[in-house]
C-alpha cells in the first residue's frame, strides 16, 4: 500500500522535476521518462502482490477539513495496478526513444502531463472514496486532454481535444450523479457507506445506467464513441498507446467496482443492456476500422470493437450472476478482465509500432506505405506479432480471452429464462463475426503497409533522401519487445492468469470457478468442467512448429530443392508501377458493400469526359448524423434563446435584479 | 410618541422627499447637493436615535455618515464632474412624470410591505421602516432610468444611505464592525467608479452608457 503510494508520489516528482528546464530540459529528455518505467515496473509488482494479500486501506492527511482521502487496495485494484504498471512501463521506456529530439519546451510541457495522467490513473483505481475518485478521475482527463493537444496550433487537433473533452466531462457528470444517488443523502462519500446502501429496485437501476453510461463514455462505448477516433490519431503515438492501452482500462475498472462492488444486487435486465449495447459496440468497431485509411484511426476504431468485446464478457457475467449461476459469471467476469489485460497489451504494442512508422517516415495514411518490412524490419515484427494477438489467432494471447468469452457464450444452456438462454448465442455469434472481421482488417493493414512496393511519389523522395533501414532506436525496441513478449506469456500461460483473476471473482462475487478448473495441470486451460473442454497452448505452438518444420523439411529434402530467381508474372501488363497495388480502401470494398446501408458514404465518381479524373470516396459515421448533430443544434438553439437576455445595456441588466427583488419581496415574505 | 420618535419620523419623511427630489431632479450638480443633504438627515436622525436610546455606537455612526457622506464622496462627486466637465445634462430613458409615477407606485409597494415586518419590530423608529424600503426602491429605480454613468453611480450610493437607514430603524443600526466596513466600501466603490469614468470617456469620448452597448457579444 505505502509502495504505491510511493510510486505516485515518484511520478508526480518526476513530473515536477519535468518542468525544470536545466540545460535544455536534460532531466525531461534523459532520466524522466526511464525512471517513470522504474516506478512503474515497481507499481506492477505491487499490484501482483495486492492479488493475494488481504486487503489493505489507508487515509491520506489531504483533501478538505473534516474530508480525507482514502485509499484502498483489494485484489481488483491491484489486477488493474498490475496492468497499468506493466503497460505503462513498456511505454515509458519506448517514450524515452520517442520524444528525444523534442524541442526543450515542449518536452518539458510533454514530461509534466505524462507522469501527472500516469499518477491520476494509479489514483482512480486506489481511490476509496467517491470524493478521491472524483477528483483522479478529472485530473486524469485534463492531464489527458493536454496530452492530446500536445500539437495545439493545429485546428484540427484543437477540436479533437474539444470534443474529447466534452464527452469526457459529460461522462464525468453521470458518474456524479451515480454516485450521488448511491449516497442519497446519508453518510459520507467513502465507498464502504455506498456500499452499505439500501437501495430500491428503481434507483439502483437509475444508479447503475448512469454509471454504465457514465464510465462509457471514458471507454468509447457506442453512442458516447466519437472522441476516440478524433483524440488517439490527434495524439502522439505513446500517449496514444497509454491512452488505448491504459486510459480505457480504468474506465472499465470504475464499471466493475461501482457495478459490481459498489451498486451490487446485480440483475439481469441489466446484463441484457450491457450485452446490447457491447454487440453493437463490437460491431461498429471493427466495420469502421476495416474502412480506415489513417493507421492510428483505424487503431482506434479496433480499441472500440475491443471494448465491446469486454462488454460482452462483463454482460453475460451480470446475466449469470442475475440469474443465480456464480460459477459461470465469475467465468465470464474472468474472460473481461482477461480481455482488459490483453487488449491493454496488444493495443500499446500496435500503437507504439504505428509510431514508430510516423515517427520515421511521417507516414499515417495506409495508402502511402509499403514495402516498410525492408526498411524497418524490428518494427514489422513486433507489429506483426500484435496484429495476430488482436486477430485472435492461437497461441497468442487475444485468442485465449475471446475463447473464454465463447465458453461463458456457452453456458448459457443452464439459464432458467428461455429468451435469454436463446440470445446469449447470438452475442457470441456476434463476437465470432467481429473476431473474422478484425482478421481481415490486420491482414489489410501489414498487407498494405509492410509487403509490397513503397507507393506514392512524396514517399519515393522520402525514402531517396535516407535510404536504407529508418528503424526506430534501442529504447523503442526495447519497448516494443517487451509488451510482443507479454503477447505470447499471456498466450502461453493462462492458466496461471486463470488462477489469479479467479482470486478477483472471489472477492467481489463470493464465488470462483468450479474445483475442476482450478485443479486441471498448467498445461490445459479448463474454463468449466474437463469434460467440456479445454486448450492448451504450449501443445498448440508446438504442433505449428513441429508442422512447419516437417514442411520446410519435406520441400527442401524432397521436392526440388533448388532456388530459382525468375521475374514473376506480370498477368499480360509489360509495365508495373507501385500505384497498380491494392490499397487500403480497395482491401474494404467488399465489406462495404456487403455492409453498405451501416456506412454514410459520399462518393464522387467522375465522368467519361473528365481530363483530370479522381474518384473521391469519404465515410462518415451515422452517428453524427442522427446524434451528434440534432444534439448539437438543440443547445444551439437554446443558448440563442438564453443569449437574447444578453442586451449589452446596463438598464436592462439593472432592470433584471430590481424585478428579481420585487417578485422576491411579494411572494417570500 | 415621544419627541424623538416624532423627529425621526419627521426625518424619514423628509428623506422620502429627497429620493422623489432626486428621481426628479434633472441637473447633475444638483442630484450631487441632494445627496449630500440626503446624509444630512441620515445622520440627524441617526443622532436622535442614538440619544433616544442611549446606544454609544450610534454616534460613531453618525460621526462616520457626516464625514464620508455629507463630505468626502460629494466632494469627490464635484472633482469627477469638474474634471469630465459634465455639470448640466442628465437624460432618462422614460420622462420625468412617467418615473415619478412608477415612483409612488414603488412607495406604496413598499408601505404594504413594511406594514407587517414592522409590527414585529420594537425600536421607537419601527413606523419608517416602510420609507427606508421605498428610498432603496427609488434609487434603485434612478439607477435604471439614468442614461448617464454619474447618476447611476449617485443611484448606487443613495441606495446604500437607504439600507443603513433601514438598518438603523429597525434594529438600532448594526454592529459598528459591519458598519464601518460598509462605509469604506462605499468610498472605495466611489474612487473606483471615478477612475471607470475616465476610462469610459476615452474610450467613447462620451459618458453615455448606451455606448458599452457596442460590447456586446453578437
Amino acid at each position: 500500500m505505502s509502495g504505491a503510494l510511493a510510486c505516485i508520489v515518484a511520478w508526480l516528482a518526476l513530473a515536477v522535476a519535468s518542468l525544470l528546464r536545466l540545460r535544455g530540459a536534460w532531466f525531461a529528455r534523459c532520466a524522466a521518462f526511464p525512471l517513470g518505467a522504474l516506478a512503474a515496473l515497481v507499481l506492477a509488482v505491487i499490484g501482483l502482490q495486492a492479488l493475494w494479500q488481504p486487503a489493505a486501506a489507508m487515509t491520506l492527511p489531504l483533501g478538505l477539513p473534516g474530508l480525507p482521502f482514502h485509499l484502498h487496495l483489494d485484489p481488483l485494484a491491484g489486477f488493474f495496478l498490475f496492468l497499468l504498471g506493466a503497460v505503462s512501463a513498456a511505454i515509458s521506456v519506448y517514450a524515452a526513444g520517442y520524444f528525444a529530439d523534442e524541442a526543450p519546451g515542449r518536452l518539458a510541457l510533454i514530461g509534466l502531463q505524462y507522469h501527472v495522467f500516469l499518477a491520476s490513473m494509479a489514483l482512480v483505481i486506489l481511490a476509496d472514496d467517491a470524493y478521491l475518485f472524483m477528483v483522479a478521475w478529472e485530473t486524469m482527463a485534463l492531464a489527458s486532454y493536454f496530452l492530446v493537444t500536445t500539437d495545439h496550433r493545429e485546428p484540427a487537433i484543437r477540436s479533437a481535444g474539444f470534443l474529447y473533452l466534452l464527452i469526457a466531462h459529460l461522462g464525468a457528470i453521470a458518474i456524479l450523479l451515480a454516485f450521488g444517488i448511491l449516497h442519497g443523502g446519508r453518510g459520507d462519500y467513502s465507498f464502504a457507506a455506498l456500499r452499505a446502501a439500501q437501495l430500491t429496485p428503481f434507483w439502483s437501476s437509475v444508479a447503475f445506467l448512469l454509471a454504465f453510461f457514465g464510465f462509457g463514455a471514458k471507454a468509447g462505448m457506442l453512442p458516447l464513441h466519437a472522441w476516440l477516433p478524433e483524440a488517439h490519431p490527434a495524439a502522439p503515438s505513446p500517449v496514444s498507446a497509454l491512452m488505448s492501452g491504459v486510459m480505457l482500462k480504468t474506465a472499465i475498472y470504475g464499471m466493475v467496482r461501482v457495478i459490481y462492488d459498489l451498486i451490487g444486487g446485480l440483475r439481469w435486465e441489466w446484463g441484457l443492456v450491457v450485452l446490447v449495447v457491447g454487440a453493437g459496440t463490437t460491431l461498429f468497431g471493427v466495420l469502421y476500422a476495416l474502412m480506415q485509411h489513417d493507421l492510428k484511426r483505424l487503431l482506434a476504431y479496433h480499441s472500440i470493437e475491443n471494448i465491446g468485446i469486454i462488454l460482452l464478457g462483463l454482460g453475460m457475467s451480470m446475466v449469470f450472476v442475475g440469474f443465480g449461476h456464480p460459477a459461470a459469471a465469475a467465468l465470464g467476469l474472468i474472460a473481461a478482465l482477461y480481455h482488459t489485460l490483453n487488449h491493454a497489451v496488444f493495443k500499446a504494442l500496435l500503437f507504439l509500432g504505428a509510431g514508430s512508422i510516423l515517427h520515421s517516415t511521417g507516414l499515417r495514411n495506409l495508402n502511402d506505405m509499403g514495402g516498410l518490412i525492408r526498411r524497418m524490419p524490428q518494427t514489422a515484427l513486433y507489429f506483426l506479432i500484435g496484429a495476430l494477438a488482436i486477430s485472435a489467432l492461437p497461441p497468442l494471447n487475444g485468442f485465449v480471452s475471446e475463447w473464454l468469452t465463447f465458453q461463458t457464450a456457452l453456458q448459457a444452456p443452464v439459464l432458467e429464462h428461455g429468451v435469454v438462454r436463446s440470445l446469449l448465442p447470438l452475442f457470441a455469434a456476434t463476437l465470432a463475426l467481429a473476431g473474422a472481421l478484425t482478421a481481415m482488417c490486420f491482414v489489410k493493414v501489414t498487407g498494405v503497409a509492410f509487403l509490397g512496393q513503397p507507393r506514392e511519389a512524396a514517399h519515393a523522395a522520402h525514402q531517396a533522401a535516407a535510404h536504407g533501414r529508418i528503424d526506430c532506436g534501442p529504447a523503442g525496441r526495447i519497448g516494443m519487445a517487451w509488451l510482443a513478449i507479454a503477447c505470447f506469456v499471456l498466450g502461453l500461460f493462462p492458466s496461471a492468469i486463470l488462477l489469479l483473476l479467479n482470486r478477483i471473482c472471489v472477492a467481489l462475487l463470493g464465488a470462483g470457478l468450479p474445483e475442476d478448473a482450478l485443479e486441471s495441470s498448467w498445461i490445459w486451460l479448463v474454463p468449466s468442467s474437463r469434460a467440456q473442454a479445454s486448450y492448451s497452448p504450449l501443445i498448440f505452438i508446438l504442433v505449428i512448429v513441429a508442422v512447419i518444420c516437417i514442411t520446410a523439411f519435406g520441400v527442401r529434402r524432397f521436392y526440388h530443392g533448388r532456388v530459382r530467381t525468375a521475374p514473376p508474372w506480370d498477368c499480360g501488363y509489360p509495365l508495373q508501377t507501385a500505384r497498380m497495388q491494392d490499397t487500403a480502401d480497395a482491401f474494404g470494398q467488399p465489406i462495404r458493400h456487403v455492409f453498405g446501408p451501416l456506412y454514410l458514404m459520399r462518393r464522387h465518381l467522375p465522368g467519361p469526359d473528365d481530363p483530370a479524373p479522381r474518384f473521391v470516396l469519404r465515410i462518415e459515421d451515422r452517428h453524427w448524423v442522427w446524434l451528434y448533430l440534432p444534439v448539437a443544434r438543440l443547445v444551439g438553439f437554446l443558448s440563442e434563446k438564453v443569449a437574447l437576455l444578453q442586451r449589452g445595456r446596463i438598464s436592462i441588466y439593472l432592470l433584471y435584479s430590481f424585478l428579481t427583488l420585487i417578485v422576491l419581496l411579494v411572494f417570500v415574505r | 410618541m415621544s419627541l424623538s420618535a416624532q423627529i425621526v419620523n419627521l426625518l424619514a419623511a423628509l428623506l422620502l422627499l429627497i429620493g422623489f427630489a432626486m428621481l426628479a431632479q434633472r441637473r447633475i450638480l444638483t442630484l450631487i447637493h441632494l445627496f449630500a443633504w440626503q446624509g444630512v438627515v441620515l445622520a440627524a436622525s441617526t443622532l436622535i436615535v442614538a440619544h433616544g436610546t442611549g446606544q454609544a455606537h450610534l454616534y460613531f455612526s453618525a460621526a462616520l455618515t457626516i464625514a464620508l457622506k455629507v463630505l468626502l464622496i460629494p466632494w469627490v462627486l464635484h472633482r469627477l464632474i469638474d474634471r469630465l466637465n459634465i455639470r448640466w445634462d442628465v437624460e432618462t430613458l422614460i420622462n420625468i412624470p412617467t418615473t415619478m409615477l412608477i415612483g409612488i407606485a414603488l412607495a406604496i409597494f413598499a408601505f404594504a410591505l413594511a406594514t407587517p415586518i414592522s409590527q414585529l419590530a420594537s425600536t421607537i423608529t419601527r413606523s419608517t421602516l416602510g420609507i427606508a424600503l421605498a428610498s432603496v426602491l427609488l434609487s434603485f429605480l434612478m439607477m435604471i432610468v439614468r442614461r448617464k454613468a454619474v447618476p447611476q453611480v449617485i443611484g448606487f450610493l443613495a441606495m446604500e444611505n437607504g439600507l443603513f437607514f433601514a438598518a438603523t430603524s429597525a434594529t438600532y443600526g448594526m454592529p459598528l464592525v459591519v458598519e464601518l466596513g460598509v462605509a469604506l466600501d462605499v468610498l472605495v466603490g466611489t474612487f473606483i467608479f471615478g477612475i471607470f469614468f475616465f476610462h469610459i470617456r476615452e474610450q467613447f469620448d462620451s459618458l453615455d452608457i448606451r455606448h458599452m452597448e457596442k460590447l456586446k457579444e453578437d
